[in-house]
């Protein structure tokens, strides 16, 4: 037997008595969404830690991409109360012509301006929870996963970005005995992996590109870890969903999707892939965030494209899905 | 849908209503000549009797099941002995833009004529409002509550299996026995019982001969009949109509024929509210079904048309409209057939059969406005069944909804229902709970709770008018805490409930004495035992509800109030109270605050659902245990139908942020746009409700069509609802429909005639209703997936 399989199984075996998750331990959450029908099985309550490693070029949830609250101004919502102005403890912000004008310089990113705005016009994008706060979120939960697989689903951003923070939820998570799926680039150190593995029913794993070059541009990291953890993590055991979300003009040519399909068809314990059809969702966070769209470029999904991909993974021995 | 159907379908949609007032005459020239000649039951059942000998009958080309209660389909007749339209009346409806009833203008000054005079005031409601006391008067124009019986008589009847093994002339026998063990030396009521049973036995007669002129109609046609095949049809109709309803029915057509001449008869002898419905249709027709299949009599197809055509029959019965003040506003209205699917039957089995499916499968075809189709889940309810509900939910016409037997079961065996009598209750109407054919559960009156709270508000007075309604409760100025707050809301609370139980119990004596329902009462159980009517204590079990409305719009009232008034005192009294007056003018920063930054109800949130189960509990305590005029009591409803548009009209702006005028928020679903949590968040607050203790909950989701696209989307869906119910919920239905869809059907109304969506306990057309409506259902909340 494989020695991280042994690993994995013995922590298995040992976990339920020594680990007491210490629910002190925080980190940077920039949402909770209940009733999610798309993170894995039955339904999910799915957390998104915030911060991420990589930068890809599509990427669906850019305002998790940095660590850390960030501090929003949507001049539309203001009413001009002035409330914002003698609320920050910094007097970082200060009247302007048709707004609120904020000195990034003094900003803190503290928060109490979001707290304080009546029109919702400052937001706050992330904010430290406890693990006890969350737990005490997904608690609310638990009738809709009784007697299913239905459960939690951490998300990001990179959850594994945050491995003590993600580490001491999934415990806690073990302790109500809830599923629990981590959806993941796979970007981390091979101990994280591990570690995270101990505690995690299913990986969301996504397989953005098997040329390091190519994956190297559009996301901005190397291939080399992610392609590394998924070996690891499939032969110690742990259950992997694979995911290839679909970007036209990156990742859709013949030979990356046989690549793709050969990788998947290889690990033990993968059977499946499920396909994510490109859609450009996003663009109107990326306003909001008032950032520049780094996909514009990407022209939409291509039905026989996509159908083209399923058939090249099929071949590989693969079940496919699309959507997913 | 075969071509019959599919023809028959198209006449009851395409033909526009109309009112007919041949009822009107018949009656009115009944009443002159007969009023003090008889007893009132008597002569109620003379009436109907006569009725059912001298209208006009209909036998369409290509029908199955025969009979309409006005003279063609859609044609409805008005009951002036309840209310009595004015010609103003009939020419709004004439006229209207939204579904206008075509009536003449020669029979408009026939029913000035020969109709007005004598029903002024003696009407129903002329009564009714000849009486009321100012106090009470003044609550009602404020809009602090509804008044059910001021336009049509008490009804909410459904019915459980006895007609299908009862003739007529079986009920005659039972009548004639109780007649016989009258006791004239002991009890007093004996002679008040005799012209009950009496009355019930004209009643009777009336329904056979209205059954044979069909007969006849049908035999004639067939003799001049070219077509064979349409011949043998219209031979076996008149053969039907022989048989039932005076005997029992044999078969599935005899079945639904028997059913089809006891709704009409008791939509014919009076205008009740929530008018009639068969209850468990797929339990009473199981055994006929299996049967016919069995000795070859009858094919899944043929059961399938014949269920069709009462479907389609049912949906040609618009509800007749109502009079004054609300005749310009109210859209459609029907009669709210709620046929239950599943559940349980008597023995506790589970309810599901073929039938049930059938039936669903009906519905899914027709995508008619009535009969409306709910199913009832139990424990024992296969998954199978409710995932083929979720297809049919998902298909986005508003039905079927979603019902929780046990919940259901629960709440009747608290009022003391037998286990048994409970699972062959359900639900009817939209949403209220009683013991089919064994009951009448009288709804009285829709109750303007965050109006209530506005009392509280302004020391009695109604913010938008100013004037004094209600009893002094204490300047708010005053109040030092929450609780000072709240104790005068409970105060308000107690004085409007005395009021609306007192003026109510005084329209129920009015009803038992001079508007009886002798055929009705005889196919409810005890009716004919007690020698009473069913407006009159006769059935088994009698129950008095008063429908609350409102309780998120208050609870976040409430919430804000607390949170920002009391909690971080950051507004002060003063300054809410004069910016509530204002409508918030001048005062954004604050409207929003109260908007963005309160707990509110459905998030689950136990900041705000502490408040709900707060206001919850004084509801319950107000109303709940009350003597009615039967011996026995009223319990609490949380049921708004549309009232919520209505009383949100007659509501000034209130401490959630929720302009004046804007709607309340519907049945027991949040506020529009309060749930930002999801659709698990929102059921999870709501089962904190306790809703056994109620006669009844109605939760609206709305959920785009890409929500529920694939299979397991369905199954999530199920899901949801098992857990709702899990958590003792008593009813979930959902809208599936996007805003860009509704946003074209208003521009282009012609293009989407059969768009239906869920209204309250119901669906409608939404292109016929009005432009309020319409936002309202376009504002609540989309339950969107990103």
């Amino acid at each position: 037997m494989h020695l991280h399989k042994l690993l994995l199984e013995e922590a298995n075996n040992i976990h339920y008595q020594i680990l007491m998750p210490s629910t002190n331990t925080s980190g940077t959450i920039f949402a909770i969404k209940r009733y999610a029908l798309h993170d894995g099985p039955d339904l999910r309550v799915t957390v998104f830690l915030k911060g991420c490693p990589l930068s890809c070029l599509w990427c669906h949830n850019p305002e998790g991409m940095r660590p850390g609250t960030q501090i929003l101004s949507l001049p539309d919502r203001c009413v001009g109360c002035g409330e914002c102005l003698t609320a920050c403890p910094q007097g970082a912000l200060s009247a302007g012509p048709a707004s609120v004008r904020r000195d990034a310089g003094a900003c803190t990113a503290c928060g109490t301006c979001a707290e304080t705005c009546p029109a919702l016009a400052h937001e706050a994008l992330g904010r430290s929870w406890t693990v006890a706060e969350v737990m005490a979120e997904i608690e609310k939960e638990l009738p809709f996963f009784e007697g299913s697989q239905g459960g939690v689903t951490f998300s990001g951003g990179e959850p594994l970005a945050q491995p003590d923070f993600l580490e001491a939820l999934l415990a806690a998570c073990v302790r109500l005995g809830v599923h629990r799926a981590v959806d993941t680039s796979g970007f981390a150190t091979a101990e994280t992996a591990l570690r995270i593995a101990r505690h995690t029913d299913l990986f969301l794993f996504d397989l953005k590109h098997m040329d390091p070059a190519a994956h190297r541009r559009a996301t901005g990291v190397d291939n080399a870890p992610i392609l590394a953890n998924l070996r690891l993590l499939a032969e110690a055991g742990a259950r992997v969903q694979l995911r290839l979300p679909l970007i036209p003009g990156f990742n859709d040519g013949d030979e990356n999707i046989r690549q793709t399909g050969l990788l998947a068809a290889s690990l033990p314990g993968v059977h499946g892939i499920d396909v994510l059809p490109y859609h450009a969702t996003a663009k109107g966070k990326y306003a909001k965030l008032g950032l520049p769209y780094p996909g514009a470029d990407i022209p939409a999904a291509d039905p026989q494209q996509t159908e083209r991909a399923a058939e090249i993974l099929r071949n590989c021995g693969l079940t496919v899905r699309i959507g997913g | 849908m075969n071509d019959r159907i599919d023809r028959l379908r198209r006449e009851s949609f395409e033909t526009e209503p109309s009112i007919s007032i041949e009822r009107a005459l018949l009656e009115t020239a009944f009443y002159r000549e007969n009023y003090g000649k008889h007893s009132l039951p008597v002569l109620r059942a003379l009436v109907f009797k006569d009725l059912c000998e001298k209208k006009t009958l209909w036998l369409g080309d290509g029908e199955l099941i025969v009979g309409e209660r006005g003279p063609r389909p859609k044609c409805v007749p008005t009951f002036p002995e309840l209310t009595c339209h004015s010609a103003e009346d009939l020419r709004v409806l004439n006229s209207r833009p939204m579904t206008r009833y075509h009536v003449s203008e020669e029979d408009i000054a026939a029913y000035e004529r020969e109709v007005i005079p004598y029903w002024t005031g003696r009407s129903m409601r002329d009564r009714v409002f000849s009486q009321v006391p100012d106090e009470w008067r003044a609550a009602y124009e404020s809009g602090l509550f509804t008044e059910f019986m001021e336009q049509r008589a008490p009804g909410h009847t459904a019915l459980d299996g006895t007609i299908y093994s009862t003739g007529m002339l079986d009920f005659k026998t039972r009548i004639a026995d109780r007649l016989a063990r009258l006791d004239y030396l002991h009890d007093p009521l004996a002679s008040d019982r005799a012209e009950q049973l009496r009355a019930m036995d004209i009643a009777c007669d009336a329904a056979i001969v209205f059954a044979e002129r069909h007969a006849d109609l049908a035999w004639d046609k067939a003799k001049t009949e070219a077509d064979p095949v349409r011949k043998a049809e219209l031979t076996r109709i008149a053969e039907v109509c022989r048989r039932v309803p005076a005997h029992a029915p044999r078969n599935f057509w005899e079945a639904l024929q028997m059913y089809w001449f006891v709704h009409l008869g008791t939509i014919t002898e009076l205008n009740g509210w929530d008018a009639m419905t068969p209850g468990h249709l797929d339990q009473h027709l199981a055994p006929f079904y299996e049967r016919g299949l069995a000795d070859g009599t009858l094919t899944r197809e043929k059961a399938k048309e014949l269920l069709c055509c009462l479907w389609i029959k049912v949906n040609n019965h618009p509800a007749p409209p109502k009079v004054g003040v609300t005749a310009k506003e109210s859209g459609t209205y029907n009669d709210f057939t709620n046929i239950n699917l599943g559940g349980l039957r008597r023995d506790g089995s589970d309810g599901v059969s073929d039938v049930s499916y059938l039936i669903l499968e009906v519905v899914d075809e027709l995508r008619l406005l009535q009969p409306q189709t709910s199913v009832h889940v139990s424990q024992k309810t296969p998954d199978a069944f409710l995932k083929a509900a979720a297809r049919v939910i998902k298909n986005g016409y508003g039905y079927p909804s979603v019902f929780n037997t046990d919940a259901v079961v629960m709440e009747q065996i608290r009022v003391g229902k037998t286990v048994e009598d409970a699972r062959e209750g359900g639900c009817s109407g939209c949403i209220e709970t009683g013991a089919f054919g064994k009951e009448a559960y009288i709804l009285t009156g829709y109750l303007n709770v965050p109006k209530v709270l506005e009392l509280a508000l302004n020391d009695g007075r109604d913010q938008l008018t100013g004037r004094q309604i209600g009893p002094n409760t204490g300047d708010p100025l005053a109040f030092a805490n929450f609780d000072d707050l709240y104790g005068a809301f409970t105060r308000q609370l107690e004085w409007v409930v005395d009021l609306k139980v007192r003026v109510n119990n005084y329209i129920e004596r009015m009803y038992a004495a001079h508007s009886p329902a002798p055929f009705l009462s005889t196919v409810i159980h005890d009716c004919i035992e007690n020698g009473l009517d069913y407006y009159n204590g006769g059935p088994r079990y009698n129950t008095n509800y008063i429908q609350c409305c409102g309780i998120g719009t208050v609870t976040d009232s409430l919430s804000a109030i607390k949170t920002h008034v009391f909690d971080t005192a950051a507004v002060p009294m003063d300054r809410l109270l004069s910016s509530l007056r204002a409508n918030f003018d001048g005062a954004e920063a604050l409207r929003l605050k109260l908007w963005n930054k309160t707990p509110f109800f459905g998030n689950d949130d136990d900041r705000a659902d502490d408040i709900m189960r707060r206001v919850y509990d004084s509801l319950f305590t107000a109303i709940d245990g009350r003597p009615n005029t039967k011996g026995t009591a009223y319990h609490l409803n949380m049921l708004s139908t549309t009232c919520h548009v209505y009383f949100g009209k007659m509501l000034g702006a209130s401490a959630n942020g929720r302009l004046a005028h804007l709607p309340e928020s519907d049945g027991t679903s949040p506020s529009h746009g309060a749930d930002r949590n999801g659709p698990t968040a929102v059921v999870k607050s709501l089962s904190k409700m306790d809703q056994i203790k109620s006669g009844g909950t109605l939760l609206n989701q709305r959920f785009l069509p890409d929500v529920l696209k694939s299979d397991q989307d369905l199954d999530k869906l199920c899901r949801l609802i098992r857990t709702y119910f899990r958590l003792n919920g008593h009813h979930i239905q959902f809208n599936v429909v996007d805003t860009e869809t509704l946003r074209h059907a208003q521009a282009n109304p012609d293009e989407y005639r059969n768009l239906l969506v869920r209204v309250a306990g119901y669906s409608d057309y939404f292109v016929d209703l009005d432009l309020d409506h319409q936002e309202e259902i376009i504002r609540r909340t989309e339950q969107e997936m990103a």
